[in-house]
């Protein structure tokens, strides 16, 4: 009698474990609704402030405009005055392909030189600072342009690189030069200037952070089987710093093909680029013809780094 | 194949700033010889042999190989080849790449360094695998790989960092095989840095046991592990007990100290049956803690258990006098 109503009792209390663990099992969420609820703010975000947005952007696009208001009607007039005379003007370039070319010339030369500086910097860093300490500081002083604001930085320029300007007066007064040099501010080489001095650090980072992953032994077995320095750059450190070059490369070309703020003002305002159309026919209160270029300046930001993304799977290296 | 050559250490002294890593080390190592440097992690056996790789500056001394004074030449003129401790595979190289690195290094087309880079994982039986990434390989091939690229240079003397550290017990008694039968097969010399005594037992003609940056005794596996010299020895190779005779230090090895019931000079504190014997545990009464090897059949004629008080023998012809 004793021994069955045991027996009972451990199984009616089995059964009641059995619908707890049941119940906590219904509880508890499955690892992937957390992984979703984890990436969902940022996923709000990015749609609510970019992807929406972009979808307005690119219907504005196909809107008619007069003078003074968007015609809410479907049509090409936003490309067609952008593109205006082009076919026209055959072989010759059009205005707007003369700027995209000039966008695409000075985006290319702050992006060469930004590689190189950054390459040998992040270099420097990786392989030549032993400690972390060292590492940590000297990367720190790279971030020193970031301190103060854009437009502060670019005012700075002026008494170093105008026409009274320390540069020049030092080059006339060392008999350099009879005159001051005329390029030094508000043309193409000041642009260049402020725009690798801006931008650098955006290559240093990406590149370094490659760099310090590459496993020290690799140069010595490079070195164990006779390859020289050169060799061992081109063979071994410049393939697996590939991943921070593409990284590094990506955020300079988007940042200056869309710049229009440090493009006229070191420019003079007197250098037509893509982010300048767009500033232009805002400023007309041509709405859909400042979206038509957008989508345009977009589609080949997006074909460039398309291009990019094809020399190294950037998901895999993160 | 390269022919072997001997390699001989003359003085050869690492100083960093102010320490001493090596210090004074004279060393001769006949060809085709298979050579471990033993010792405790910071005994200079390490930086010994980046120094004869090329990869450490020799502070002072010399490093001939066969007829040639190589101390200061880069590794890759020295007919050295080193494989690292990680093997440092390139990562972005396939198998084959990796093998025939040296080869593109010295401007040997892709045909012909490819042809001899593949009879080299044919050596290694990694031929299946030369198209894969080192990633894709488990720790005994990444090895194999390595043994591979660093043969391909057609080395006099290869020297192996720590090679079988990072694997598992099981394959690195597989691949300690496997390598001494390479070396036997390539007749070049093998010189490989250790801390693992047995496994320098296993393989090597002559060990080179360190300490303090110092050689402190050399010869074969036999001559060493019957004719410790000193204390350090004695305990670093294992199988010894370091005890004081009338104010002299001796070696006794565990497998010839013999333990008999009466007297009671000891402690017995554990035993552990580990098969074909058993390990006895014993403390003195002074603090020295001994152990004794004994056989199976001998321990099951009286099983101690630990609380005993026993009397410890040996045949003192048998015992070694320490410096």
């Amino acid at each position: 009698m004793d021994t069955s109503e045991n027996i009972l009792h451990q199984a009616s209390s089995g059964l009641a474990r059995g619908s707890d663990t049941a119940r906590a099992k219904a509880a508890r969420l499955s690892p992937s609704f957390i992984s979703w609820l984890q990436a969902g703010p940022m996923m709000l975000v990015f749609l609510a402030f970019f992807l929406i947005p972009l979808v307005f952007v690119v219907i504005v696009s196909f809107w008619d405009y007069n003078e003074y208001q968007l015609l809410p009607a479907f049509s090409g007039r936003g490309y067609t005055d952008t593109f205006e005379g082009c076919i026209a003007q055959i072989p010759d370039l059009c205005t707007i392909g003369k700027t995209y070319l000039k966008t695409l010339k000075l985006c290319f030369m702050v992006w060469a030189i930004t590689l190189f500086i950054g390459f040998w910097v992040a270099y420097f860093l990786a392989f030549h600072v032993k400690s972390k300490t060292w590492q940590m500081g000297l990367s720190l002083l790279c971030t020193i342009p970031f301190w103060t604001s854009n437009v502060i930085r670019m005012i700075a320029w002026i008494p170093l690189l105008g026409r009274n300007g320390l540069v020049n007066s030092g080059l006339v007064k060392s008999g350099l030069v009879n005159q001051p040099v005329e390029w030094l501010l508000f043309s193409e080489f000041s642009v260049v200037l402020a725009l690798v001095h801006l931008f650098t650090f955006f290559m240093v980072v990406p590149i370094f952070n490659s760099m310090v992953r590459i496993d020290k032994s690799l140069i010595e077995a490079a070195y164990d089987a006779g390859a020289t320095g050169f060799q061992t750059l081109v063979n071994v450190v410049i393939p697996l710093a590939k991943p921070g070059i593409v990284i590094g490369s990506i955020f300079v070309i988007t940042i200056v093909m869309g710049d229009f703020i440090t493009i006229g003002v070191m420019g003079g305002q007197q250098i037509a680029a893509a982010g300048k159309i767009i500033e232009t026919r805002l400023n007309a209160l041509q709405f859909p013809a400042a979206a038509a270029n957008a989508v345009i300046l977009l589609a080949i930001t997006f074909l460039i780094i398309t291009m990019m993304s094809r020399i190294v799977d950037i998901r895999k290296e993160l | 194949m390269a022919t072997p050559a001997a390699l001989e250490l003359v003085a050869v002294t690492k100083r960093y700033d102010t320490t001493l890593a090596v210090d004074d080390v004279n060393l001769k190592i006949p060809a085709g010889t298979y050579c471990c440097l033993l010792g405790p992690s910071g005994c200079g056996k390490t930086s010994t042999l980046r120094m004869v790789a090329g990869h450490e500056a020799v502070s002072a001394g010399d490093i001939i190989l066969g007829a040639q004074n190589v101390t200061d030449l880069e590794p890759a003129k020295r007919g050295t080849a080193m494989m690292f401790q990680s093997y440092a595979l390139f990562p972005h190289l396939t198998v084959i790449d990796n093998v025939a690195f040296a080869l593109k290094m010295r401007g040997v087309d892709r045909a012909g360094r490819h042809r001899r880079a593949g009879e080299l994982l044919e050596l290694v039986a990694m031929s299946p695998y030369a198209a894969r990434l080192p990633a894709q390989l488990s720790g005994g091939q990444q090895q194999r790989v390595a043994l591979a690229r660093a043969l391909i240079t057609e080395p006099q003397i290869l020297l192996l960092d720590e090679p079988l550290s990072a694997l598992d017990p099981f394959l690195r008694v597989k691949m300690r095989g496997e390598l001494k039968r390479l070396q036997r097969e390539l007749g070049i010399s093998f010189i490989q840095v250790t801390h693992g005594q047995e496994e320098a037992m296993a393989l090597a003609d002559h060990i080179v046991v360190m300490n303090h940056g110092r050689i402190e005794q050399q010869g074969t596996a036999r001559d060493i592990f019957h004719h410790p010299r000193t204390e350090f020895v004695a305990r670093f190779i294992g199988g010894h007990n370091v005890l004081s005779d009338a104010g002299q230090l001796i070696a006794v090895r565990a497998d010839q100290l013999g333990i008999v019931p009466f007297g009671a000079p000891a402690l017995l504190t554990q035993t552990e049956y580990q098969g074909s014997y058993v390990a006895v545990s014993l403390t003195l009464d002074d603090g020295t803690a001994l152990f004794s090897h004994v056989p199976e059949a001998t321990f099951d004629v009286h099983p101690f258990r630990p609380g005993d008080r026993v009397l410890a023998t040996w045949d003192p012809a048998k015992a070694q006098r320490l410096q």
